[in-house]
């Protein structure tokens, strides 16, 4: 009864911005309720989140579109800007773009007993959830690293990239903070937590490691031994492709962990506010929060299966949430924004 | 339950309070209210343009000059401060000297004009919603840059009107249990005043009808002074009730014998074969009833002077004018007596409060006595001094002593010649009627008795 179409958008196909990379359209076409949801999130992993949501509302339908988190954050506050919500919900693990958003006035507010249930620091004026929780995690490849060599902290990893003949130089891997809005707010987060990010990305620099934009192809390369070590990799993926692949080991860094919550929003004047509030809702429930967990989506580190993720040390003095507040407007500040890129650019050159 | 009468009851005293303290409480808790209001305003906008002002004096210590160009590292401490307002949107800009806009929202309103100070604060909209804002100026002087660098940030008035909100909820609390105290111990007060007034209206209820004696109650002072009036009132109806009641005795007492002698004589009379004997008793008997007719009209004019007491109203007076209408009164009877009054008066008016008619009544009483009792020459005359009196003189001897002591107590015998002494007693309630006094007194041969009254000397 569930009626599924994908359609697959090549991202080549246009090199302009604002280009959806994936749509997909769930429910009956004829639906009286028709939900428009725009996420960061990669389709395949948020699938059955929303069959399940679909499988038990026949009237409702959901049209799912996947973009990169810039174009996300221009498309939206283009359409706030001329008064007018293109999407009912908004999803985006690039929460410093969903700050802003919401501080300049774009989004819906709405409280129900589901968003009572968040801690402060996941919900912002009501207007903004924080829906899953995702550790950003270190990713290696099992077969090439002696458990010697195992990077369990910041630390680790630049002693490995310290020596001038180091065979980790040009096979860490890490995001674009350019390209990729979750990178971004990934680096700048770091800068915050710790003095190590300095050194970090001055080690990653001088070892010519590797900036580069998608989740999946780091991981892909990791697991084909191209690259040794992926740095600040989101760990909903990891998790889901190391589950499949042997070779690929998921570590929490000890010295402390960024906790993500991907954000979501309801525009301000959306055609589908109801229903994408019943959708929040159930995101938010027990039954909605179970499913998250099944895909990875919500990770509680040090719990369940131990093997799928590695952690050392205590959970509760590791973890640093990233909360949803206006501090990370500094992340979108044009001058913050040039002085942090100058760094990353002087990190590496190679890119440009 | 005694009939109400003519007694209207209107709003109780309880209700009257009880409305006098709740209009004071609403209007007070409107002031309170406005005040408060007001008062939380003002604390909560100090407290949150402090909070703008420390965020903009962050942000203006993270400007530096790099090759001439000022550039923001923008502090996360400062939105870190801007986040203790935790509800509300903020809204940022750094202008340079030219007025371009380094860093933040171009969007963000400027104040009307910079003064020479280093901050100003301001009102403003942030995307429709109202906003305060904060200019600060940090100036540079450097080789390559040099100018003032405005630091601009605001925020939205969430948690401004929280906390104003919050301080005016609290001050209404006080002012209710403020309110409430002040409404139960007015209760009490006015329930303790009023305690009072159903006693007085018990022990007058509970009274025989003949008890006219004063209530002795404690009462606060204003129920008290009603209680005095009641008291003189009930005095007042004592007395009325008291001479009445000596009147009847009196009327009874002097009217049996001169009324059993008649009887006596009309029988005689009645017996009596001889005419010649029977003319002498016929004409004792019109002796006697004359003299009856004489005792009525004493006793009448005393029951007239008794009521006059309570009831005339003092006005100011000449005693000469009284003095006058005595003798014009008593002018037939000295004519028959052919015994002539002198008056004796000044030129100079004597004023006194008092009634005309009683102390004329009194005068023509001690005329008729020097008539009656005294020698001629008869004056009657009007001094004036310390005290106003109005004196009958005579050449006679005066009454016997013992009534010369109590002037008019009681008139038992008859006197000579139909004098039964009310003539005295009516003096002496007069006198007394008007704070005053019988004087008597021997003077060169000569019975003076004078009836004193408080003067009013010019």
């Amino acid at each position: 009864m569930i009626r599924i179409a994908v359609l697959l958008v090549c991202l080549w196909q246009s090199a302009a911005a604002q280009t959806t990379e994936l749509t997909a359209d769930f429910g009956p076409a004829a639906a009286a309720r028709t939900i428009v949801l725009r996420s960061t999130t990669d389709l395949a992993v948020l699938r059955p989140v929303i069959e399940t949501y679909v499988a038990a509302r026949p009237d409702t339908r959901i049209v799912y579109e996947q973009w990169g988190s810039n174009d996300l954050y221009s498309l939206t506050a283009v359409d706030c800007r001329n008064g007018r919500a293109g999407a009912d919900l908004v999803i985006s693990s690039a929460a410093h773009h969903m700050i802003d958003l919401v501080n300049e006035g774009c989004a819906a507010s709405y409280a129900s007993d589901a968003t009572a249930t968040l801690p402060p620091q996941l919900t912002w004026r009501d207007q903004l959830w924080g829906v899953t929780r995702e550790p950003v995690v270190v990713v290696y490849n099992r077969d090439l690293l002696t458990p010697e060599e195992v990077p369990r902290s910041r630390f680790d990893l630049l002693d490995l990239l310290r020596p001038t003949d180091s065979r980790f130089a040009g096979r860490v891997a890490t995001y674009d903070i350019e390209e990729s809005g979750l990178g971004f707010l990934l680096a700048f987060s770091d800068s915050l937590e710790a003095t190590t990010f300095g050194g970090l990305m001055e080690a990653f620099g001088r070892s010519g490691s590797i900036a580069t934009c998608c989740s999946a192809e780091i991981i892909d390369r990791v697991a084909s031994g191209e690259y040794l070590i992926a740095y600040n990799v989101l760990g909903s993926y990891a998790l889901q492709r190391a589950r499949q692949d042997p070779r690929l080991a998921v570590l929490a860094p000890e010295d402390y962990t960024l906790i993500l919550s991907r954000a979501a929003m309801i525009p301000a004047g959306s055609a589908g506010s109801g229903a994408a509030r019943d959708l929040l809702d159930y995101l938010l429930s027990q039954d909605g929060r179970a499913m998250l967990e099944a895909q990875d989506l919500i990770v509680r580190l040090g719990e369940g299966d131990g093997s799928t993720i590695e952690v050392f040390g205590p959970v509760e003095t590791l973890e640093r949430p990233v909360g949803l507040n206006p501090t990370l407007l500094v992340a979108m500040d044009t001058d913050k924004r040039e002085i942090f890129i100058r760094r990353w650019r002087d990190a590496f050159p190679q890119l440009h | 339950m005694p009939d109400p009468g003519g007694v209207r009851a209107t709003l109780s005293l309880k209700s009257r309070v009880a409305l006098a303290v709740g209009s004071v409480l609403v209007l007070g808790g409107a002031v309170v209210l406005a005040t408060a209001l007001a008062y939380g305003r003002q604390a909560a906008r100090e407290a949150y343009d402090r909070l703008l002002i420390g965020a903009a004096a962050d942000i203006a210590t993270a400007i530096s000059i790099r090759n001439g160009v000022a550039l923001v590292d923008m502090p996360v401490s400062a939105f870190e401060l801007m986040s203790l307002a935790p509800d509300d949107r903020i809204q940022y800009r750094v202008v340079g000297p030219n007025g371009t806009t380094l860093t933040g929202d171009p969007a963000t309103p400027l104040p009307d004009a910079f003064p020479g100070t280093e901050s100003v604060f301001y009102d403003g909209a942030f995307g429709g919603e109202p906003a305060r804002y904060v200019a600060l100026t940090r100036r540079f002087a450097e080789r390559s840059f040099s100018g003032p660098v405005r630091v601009i940030i605001g925020h939205t008035l969430l948690a401004r009107r929280d906390l104003a909100r919050s301080i005016a909820q609290n001050a209404l609390i006080v002012l209710g249990a403020a309110g409430a105290v002040m409404a139960l111990f007015a209760w009490l007060a006015v329930s303790r005043a009023l305690r009072p007034l159903p006693r007085i209206s018990d022990a007058l209820a509970a009274r025989e009808p003949t008890d006219l004696t004063p209530l002795r109650l404690a009462a606060p002072k204003e129920v008290a002074g009603m209680l005095t009036a009641l008291n003189g009132f009930m005095a007042r109806l004592d007395r009325q009730s008291v001479a009445t009641g000596k009147l009847i005795t009196d009327a009874a007492h002097q009217l049996r014998t001169p009324v059993a002698a008649i009887r006596v004589q009309a029988q005689l009379a009645a017996s009596e074969s001889d005419p010649a004997r029977r003319d002498r008793i016929v004409a004792r008997i019109q002796d006697r009833a004359a003299g009856l007719g004489r005792l009525l009209d004493q006793l009448l004019s005393r029951a007239m002077i008794i009521h006059r007491a309570d009831t005339a109203p003092a006005t100011r007076l000449d005693l000469r004018d009284v003095a006058v209408e005595i003798v014009e009164k008593t002018d037939d009877l000295f004519v028959q007596a052919g015994v002539e009054v002198m008056l004796d008066i000044s030129d100079r008016p004597v004023e006194v409060t008092g009634d005309a008619l009683s102390l004329a009544e009194a005068g023509k009483n001690l005329l008729t006595n020097a008539l009656h009792h005294g020698q001629p020459p008869i004056r009657l005359g009007v001094t004036n001094g310390a005290v106003a009196s109005l004196w009958v003189s005579d050449c006679g001897p005066g009454p016997p002593w013992d009534m010369a002591q109590t002037p008019g107590e009681r008139f038992a015998k008859s006197g000579v010649g139909g004098g039964s002494g009310i003539g005295l007693a009516i003096v002496r309630e007069v006198a007394e009627g008007h704070g005053g006094r019988i004087a008597m007194r021997h003077s060169e041969g000569q019975f003076v008795v004078a009836l004193e009254l408080p003067g009013r000397p010019e």
